[in-house]
């Protein structure tokens, strides 16, 4: 990884060894029947979720949706109303945080000030009664490993934002908790270091093989780094589902709507199958519903315009280009579906592909197994 | 000006800018005039007399003044005065930092009301405070009444005119300077820390002197600074609730005055007290700043 910070030392010394952080020895979770109220408003209602053994699991969500209280009654800092969590065999809503032995980044890194980053990187192994000499040595290692070999002895308040955050990391992993909960981490950051270290973080993950639960409301975020993202809104989990699945395969018009851009149009069911004004749309499974007033969700990439008729693997809709925006790598062509829907879509600019007036009909095309049909009219 | 003074590769208004920011620096020291003639007529002029006087008497140069504060007595009262500090600013904290702590965990409401509590004896007069404990706790007063009514004891405590009497008075009037520093440091204290040494394996006893106490000691050293320093040099309390039984450093330097009319020996006491007491601000600051070193590189 390409990292500016990085200092001479011994911060290239191979972090290749194993050690004992890289054995398998991680914890699956599973949460039952959690319910959590603050007077009338739910936090967390009937959440019922499990994060497999090593798995790296974002939960995902607006603020106030819940992902956080989880995060937090899974770390033994709320208690919940009710219902079961257990790490591996073990139920440990009623031990005290400080004997959950888990790993955790908080949002604002929870450094202490008082003391230097070895100080911070040792305290856990202190607690722990590791021995003296042992714990320079994890130190150490502990350092390389997040690439601040040589800063041991920096106070905190000399660190760059991006340093605390592999400090807060190395901290939440020198003493190889079995599980390792991080919330919201990366959005102090700026841009660009919060690209960098999504990909650092996913590789200690990796190496560790350590289960992580991870908050964020940042579905890039989500997407890049998650085996399964659990997306949570109104302290209900919607769906869980790897990351490809969860963009193409959404099962609630929450879940659609959060993660990417989509525009809904409605379809009427009838015997089975799908119209959408008058023309028949095809999907590649069945339907989940038989209810008469459904919904289409289509993606904007995933529809283009097309010149002739469809073919075998495409629904096909007609609309009205109501304007053409030339934008250089891209044109953007706004198109009026039966009266009132109006969809954008990208294409790419070719210089021998002349743009069509507005006012003509255009044709849209996107394959039927993109095709995502919901019950309802999208508006619950 | 001749040809030889302008040549056109020299930078050309160097002196004049030069000239210019000089009149600036001495313009800026013209505003904290008044400042400086304040601290130096009322603070630093009259030190200095106080200083002349312990040193020169009505035959010239003596140290005379000095010497005489070898005997015995006023040893006795040098440690009666640190015995009662140390006293004072050891009970300023253990009633202290558990009233800081319970305000800045309460919610702003219910903190600004314990904060008024602390606050409400402090606006009040010394005098009056003063002699309100003389009614509370003398042989006849409330409380010995009280506990004599309820059957506790037989004969009235001697809750007055003595050391513990003394006692009594100063923490009460003490503890408004030593909570309120420490409330401040307490309220910058960032929640997830506790959190976090939590999540690492600190049981909540460990995370409070491992994490917390060190986090409130700035706040805990400049309450701890000003009770000392101010019970150094407490005159009124004492001499009241005191009852000439308890002989303050400051009663002394009254006494030398008022009774004897000796200004030699007053400054001279004066002058000890001074120095002691910039010593242990010293010592203090070293200290502490041996902590922030840790603290802040």
């Amino acid at each position: 990884m390409n990292d500016v910070t990085k200092t001479t030392g011994p911060a290239n010394a191979g972090p290749d060894e194993a050690g004992p952080q890289g054995r398998d020895h991680a914890l699956p979770i599973s949460v039952r029947s959690l319910t959590k109220t603050y007077g009338a408003f739910h936090a967390l209602n009937d959440v019922s979720i499990d994060i497999r053994n090593g798995e790296f699991m974002t939960l995902l969500g607006p603020s106030g949706s819940g992902k956080t209280t989880l995060l937090m009654v899974l770390a033994g800092f709320v208690r919940p109303d009710n219902g079961s969590v257990k790490f591996g065999e073990r139920e440990i809503l009623l031990l005290p945080p400080h004997k959950r032995d888990i790993g955790m980044v908080f949002q604002n890194y929870a450094l202490f000030p008082h003391m230097t980053v070895a100080d911070n990187l040792a305290y856990p192994l202190k607690l722990r009664r590791v021995g003296k000499a042992e714990i320079r040595e994890r130190v150490e290692r502990a350092l390389d490993l997040v690439q601040l070999g040589g800063l041991g002895d920096r106070g905190i308040e000399a660190l760059s934002g991006g340093q605390r955050q592999r400090v807060a990391l190395a901290r939440a992993v020198i003493f190889e908790p079995r599980i390792l909960l991080m919330d919201e981490p990366l959005s102090a950051l700026d841009k660009n270091l919060r690209e960098q270290m999504q990909f650092e973080v996913r590789a200690l993950h990796d190496r560790l093989g350590i289960t992580t639960v991870y908050v964020t409301h940042d579905q890039r975020e989500a997407l890049t780094m998650s085996d399964r993202i659990a997306v949570i809104n109104e302290g209900r989990i919607q769906q869980v589902d790897p990351p490809r699945k969860l963009y193409e395969r959404p099962e609630t018009f929450f879940v659609a709507s959060f993660i990417g851009e989509t525009y809904r149009l409605p379809v009427e069911v009838a015997d089975g199958k799908a119209s959408l004004f008058g023309q028949p749309v095809r999907t590649d499974s069945p339907l989940g519903s038989n209810a008469a007033r459904q919904t289409l969700i289509l993606r904007p990439e995933m529809l283009h315009i097309d010149e002739g008729a469809p073919e075998a693997d495409e629904n096909q809709m007609t609309g009205t280009l109501r304007q053409s925006v030339f934008q250089g790598d891209s044109i953007v062509s706004y198109i009026t579906i039966h009266g009132d829907h109006e969809i954008a879509v990208r294409s790419q600019h070719r210089s021998d592909r002349s743009l069509p007036e507005p006012g003509s009909e255009v044709r849209l095309s996107w394959l039927v197994q993109d095709t995502v049909i919901l019950p309802g009219d999208g508006r619950t | 000006m001749t040809a030889a003074d302008h040549q056109p590769d020299a930078p050309m208004n160097e002196r004049a800018l030069d000239r210019q920011a000089r009149a600036e620096q001495r313009n800026l020291m013209a505003l904290s005039l008044p400042a400086f003639i304040l601290v130096g007529s009322l603070v630093l002029l009259p030190m200095g007399w106080l200083f002349w006087m312990s040193i020169y008497g009505a035959d010239g140069f003596t140290a005379e003044n000095y010497t005489r504060l070898l005997h015995p007595s006023y040893k006795k009262t040098l440690i009666t005065t640190f015995e009662l500090a140390f006293l004072v600013t050891g009970l300023c904290i253990l009633l202290g930092y558990p009233l800081a702590y319970l305000a800045s965990q309460l919610k702003p409401r219910m903190a600004s009301l314990v904060l008024l509590c602390v606050l409400f004896p402090f606006w009040t007069s010394l005098l009056v405070r003063t002699y309100a404990w003389l009614v509370l706790l003398q042989r006849r007063g409330l409380i010995n009444n009280w506990l004599m009514e309820w059957g506790l004891i037989d004969t009235p405590l001697k809750l007055v005119h003595n050391f513990t009497g003394t006692t009594i008075g100063m923490v009460h009037i003490m503890l408004p300077f030593f909570v309120l520093p420490l409330y401040a440091s307490m309220k910058t204290v960032d929640y997830d820390l506790m959190k976090a040494a939590s999540n690492l394996g600190a049981s909540p006893v460990r995370a409070f002197w491992q994490i917390y106490v060190p986090l409130t000691l700035s706040g805990l050293g400049a309450g701890v600074i000003l009770v000392f320093v101010l019970s150094l040099g407490f005159y009124v309390t004492p001499a009241l609730l005191g009852g000439g039984r308890v002989m303050m450093w400051a009663m002394q330097i009254e006494r030398s005055m008022a009774v004897y009319a000796d200004w030699g020996a007053a400054s001279a006491l004066g002058v000890v007290l001074l120095v002691m007491t910039l010593g242990i601000l010293w010592a203090f600051a070293r200290l502490t700043g041996a902590i922030g070193a840790t603290e802040g590189k």
